[in-house]
């Protein structure tokens, strides 16, 4: 007992916990996982900057679809409806999770979204997340792929300067290819390169949501993923080569 | 800005086991951030100063500790040096994340009073 105010002494207690922080949005994940499982949807999480055509690349998706496959997205932004209402323009019935200040998604906002009435009744369940390289990346939210939109316009360099995005992204989508032509001296094989020292398993789309290019691979790359035994892309390890940075 | 999101969730855990267990206060916190968590150490500590007061953490001293970061070859175990194309040089395999990515809660040590 302390002497001095009666409050007793206290002893150190040490706990290991070795538990994941985001353990709670991992169980949250999962059971939004098991949502689109059992509904036979496959569930999408789309990254990439703001104004890398994530929104974009979705309307020419849906255009190049013409309905033979039911889509259905979930839209994060910081804030306004807009890319919501631009889907839902183009056919994809969208539902808007507006963030306010979080700058990405977390498994809880998509878990509500669905039961605020997102779409499940769809063959693709499109998360567009939060413009934003970083904070994404490290929230599960259920999906059965990252996909990463990244835009000609923002450089060879991104994929060094966020790993973390790059690493867990199962495709990238290197949009606004029709714009090569304006941009000299970008080159496609240096962006190729930075992938390949970030990301195991390199894949890479060119596409141009305006020309059409590129968008019959993706669905094609998309079809694959609902081929039981195919979820994950094989590797594509023989062939890559080193290119050296000049 | 994700790293405040992650201090309200660790201070929710912690908080929890140390009501669990009848604790007066927390001593310490032990995390372990690896390079490609996708946080920022500082901005971490940053925000555990931030979002501590008034919680059983007010008195808490945050340890961070890192991890190394190494690629490995699935198939062969050989190591793969950061910054490399992410391919075996002897099977042409991918590398696999050995270690790097940790974003753990390790250790909390407790204040408990003696009755308890």
């Amino acid at each position: 007992m302390c002497e001095d105010c009666g409050c007793g002494d206290t002893r150190l207690v040490s706990v290991d916990v070795h538990e994941r922080l985001l353990a709670g949005n991992d169980r949250t994940a999962a059971h939004n996982r098991g949502h689109f499982f059992s509904r036979g949807v496959t569930a999408l999480n789309l990254m990439g900057s703001p104004g890398a055509g994530k929104t974009a690349i979705l309307e020419a998706t849906a255009r190049h679809l013409g309905g033979s496959r039911r889509l259905a997205a979930v839209a994060g932004d910081l804030e306004t409806e807009r890319d919501a209402e631009r889907l839902r323009k183009a056919g994809i019935p969208a539902v808007a999770i507006t963030t306010g200040s979080a700058c990405h998604l977390d498994a809880e906002m998509v878990h509500r979204a669905v039961h605020d009435g997102a779409s499940l009744e769809a063959d693709y369940l499109f998360i567009e997340n939060v413009g934003n390289l970083v904070c994404p990346a490290i929230y599960d939210l259920g999906q059965q792929a990252n996909v990463v939109a990244l835009s000609v316009t923002e450089g060879e360099d991104k994929p060094l300067k966020y790993p973390v995005m790059f690493r867990n992204a199962d495709l990238v989508l290197l949009t606004k290819v029709d714009l090569l032509p304006a941009l000299d001296g970008y080159d496609v094989a240096a962006v190729q390169d930075a992938l390949a020292r970030v990301m195991p398993r390199p894949r890479v789309i060119a596409v141009s949501a305006r020309s059409g290019e590129g968008v019959a691979e993706w669905v094609a790359w998309l079809e694959g993923l609902r081929v039981p035994g195919e979820l994950r892309p094989a590797p594509l390890a023989i062939g890559v080569r080193e290119v050296s940075h000049g | 800005m994700h790293e405040y999101s992650l201090v309200q969730a660790l201070l929710d855990r912690v908080e929890s086991e140390a009501r669990s267990r009848h604790a007066s206060a927390v001593h310490r916190v032990t995390v372990r951030i690896g390079p490609l968590a996708g946080v920022e150490r500082e901005l971490f500590s940053k925000a555990f100063e931030i979002v501590r007061p008034g919680t059983l953490c007010d008195r808490a001293e945050l340890v961070v500790t890192g991890d190394d970061l190494r690629w490995t070859c699935e198939v062969c175990g050989a190591a793969i040096p950061t910054g490399r194309v992410l391919v075996c040089p002897d099977c042409g395999w991918p590398a696999r994340l050995a270690s790097g990515d940790a974003l753990v809660l390790e250790r909390i040590e407790l204040e408990v009073p003696d009755h308890v």
